[in-house]
């Protein structure tokens, strides 16, 4: 009865691999291969000029990143970068969605302006920001305005990556805000009402309400932005003239790559090694937030 | 009870303008500047209308950098062949993956899902030198071709094309349509909701891609408008009349796509985000 190979079935299949042909053909060429390919780079010294050529040289890629104070300084920057900016674009994404989601006149019209800088490009971004940063920029004009000290943003090496950190909060968070939004759609009004019947004021419904049922998308969403901060790279680039500087202050690993891979020679092989240290620092951060918001999840 | 809420209501727009004038500033200075001559930027004036306003700087981005076209091009162009062909390959694997019987189906869809995990720059170098054996450095289908497809879309499509009702399909058969042309002529235009989010979100990572094209494009003559927009802040430091008129002629396509299509992005957003 059920044959398996019944010329419907073997038309299917045809059918099948039809439809999946360029997915396969560019998984196969420029994502697969190139991870196994990545692998063997990193346990090579890779020399491009004339023929390339490979060095087997073990595990000295990585125990190199170690040893190399400028990996040490990337890794150090990009990890405060992360822990600053995640909790901060994440805190104001939920209050201006749970603002905007309050019932306001023109919530439209808020979410429209809101929405800019996630369409700008990020090269555009950094450029207007240090138009802004400049010297006598208009930061540092305001900030004179109400009796605050100026800085040098972008040559003071104290301030420079805390520049792109409020740069990046204010261009991340609404897009956050967003996803935000339609979670606050899907809570239904009528909890909100009962709430009310019990003498709950705005802000105890919003801790009591809101927030609780906020907690899986907001895993999701700490989930996308340790992914995204983790790979900090345009605005470091374009703020440094691809520096890094000034003194490695906006050096991030990704940055660090870069510069090894295409800009300095004979350490491609080092670079590859330095990826899968970040993307294995990318998985393990992941799992344990995944596993820190399970186990809230069980009180 | 009334007044108590109007209270409320008013410190919640208090909040909401606020932040309201926090986004715009930035967008409205860069605005304001590349309206002003060079003078007027150098004396360090803090004014938001410009006291000579001026269109010089729109007219000298192109006669000063003959290559701003040029990069508007190929902007277009890969932004545009990018879009189209990852509309077409996403959805047809999510079609594939939602609808037929294959072997190794599930395995593709596991590896599809896995593939989401793999930060860019793992791939990054070994691309860099598979696209150099291939001579597509600084062309198109370097540009492109790795780019064509996307996990993320193609999962999208999947949950899209799983909740598509059947007898649709299941009539065009009867009517002696193929599998594939039903799924052109009948499915495809069914789908364009979900093809026009999928299309904003494409075009505009292509559109602001930076890094892709720093590796892969190094003739000047190839680069995209970020690129283009970076090499023009080297050359002209303090000329931030310029920089700011090329950043505006650069973002405004994206304004545009967002005011006829603001209704997609936010399904997309819902879209993407509810995975």
């Amino acid at each position: 009865m059920n044959r398996k190979y019944s010329k419907r079935s073997l038309q299917e299949a045809g059918q099948g691999y039809f439809f999946m042909s360029p997915t396969i053909f560019v998984l196969l060429i420029f994502i697969l291969g190139p991870i196994f390919y990545a692998i063997f780079l990193s346990f090579n010294n890779v020399r491009l000029l004339g023929e390339t050529s490979f060095d087997f040289v073990g595990l000295a890629n990585y125990e190199r990143v170690f040893d190399d104070r400028r990996a040490g300084i990337a890794l150090w920057n990009t990890f405060k970068y992360v822990i600053i900016v995640v909790p901060c674009q994440t805190i104001l994404a939920i209050v201006l969605a749970a603002t905007l989601n309050a019932g306001m006149k023109g919530e439209k019209f808020f979410r429209i302006i809101y929405f800019l800088p996630t369409l700008t490009s990020s090269a555009v971004l950094t450029l207007i920001f240090m138009w802004m940063y400049n010297r006598e920029g208009l930061v540092n004009f305001g900030l004179e305005k109400i009796g605050l000290p100026t800085y040098d943003f972008i040559g003071d090496p104290n301030v420079a990556l805390t520049a792109i950190m409020i740069m990046n909060i204010w261009a991340t968070a609404p897009f956050f805000m967003v996803i935000y939004l339609a979670a606050l759609q899907d809570i239904p009004d009528s909890l909100y009402e009962a709430a009310e019947l019990d003498g709950a004021g705005p802000i105890r419904k919003f801790w009591s309400i809101t927030v609780p049922h906020l907690k899986p998308i907001t895993s999701f969403v700490v989930i996308m932005s340790v992914i995204g901060t983790f790979q900090l790279f345009d605005q470091s680039y374009i703020f440094s003239g691809g520096s890094g500087g000034p003194d490695n202050s906006t050096l991030t690993v990704v940055l660090l790559i870069y510069q090894y891979a295409f800009k300095s020679m004979d350490t491609m092989g080092y670079a590859a090694a330095i990826a899968f240290v970040l993307a294995i620092v990318i998985l393990v951060s992941t799992l344990i937030q995944r596993k820190l918001s399970k186990e809230e999840n069980l009180y | 009870m009334k007044k108590k809420l109007s209270i409320g209501k008013i410190f919640l727009y208090i909040i909401l303008c606020t932040y309201a004038v926090v986004t715009l500033i930035p967008f409205l200075w860069a605005l304001s500047s590349s309206f002003k001559p060079l003078s007027e930027i150098v004396s360090g004036a803090i004014n938001f209308i410009p006291q000579n306003f001026t269109l010089d700087n729109y007219r000298q981005i192109f006669i000063e950098q003959e290559l701003f076209p040029r990069w508007m091009f190929n902007s277009v162009f890969i932004a545009t062949v990018g879009t189209g062909l990852n509309i077409l390959f996403n959805s047809m694997a999510g079609y594939a993956l939602a609808r037929l019987a294959f072997p190794g189906k599930k395995g593709l869809f596991i590896i599809i899902l896995a593939v989401l995990m793999i930060p860019a720059q793992v791939t990054m170098i070994p691309n860099y030198l598979i696209l150099r054996e291939f001579g597509w450095l600084n062309s198109y289908q370097g540009m492109i071709v790795p780019s064509m497809i996307n996990a993320t879309f193609i999962f999208m499509m999947r949950q899209f094309f799983v909740n598509f009702p059947k007898e649709l399909e299941e009539a065009a058969a009867i009517d002696g349509l193929s599998r594939i042309g039903t799924f052109f002529k009948v499915v495809l235009p069914l789908a364009k909701p979900a093809l026009a989010a999928q299309a904003i979100f494409v075009f505009m990572g292509f559109w602001n891609d930076f890094m892709r094209p720093l590796i892969i494009m190094t003739d000047s003559s190839m680069y995209t408008l970020p690129l283009g927009l970076n090499t023009f802040k080297g050359q002209f430091v303090s000329y931030w009349n310029y920089i700011m008129a090329a950043s505006m002629v650069f973002t405004l396509p994206v304004l545009l796509i967002y005011a006829f299509f603001n209704k997609y992005f936010i399904k997309g957003l819902s879209l993407t985000g509810g995975k």
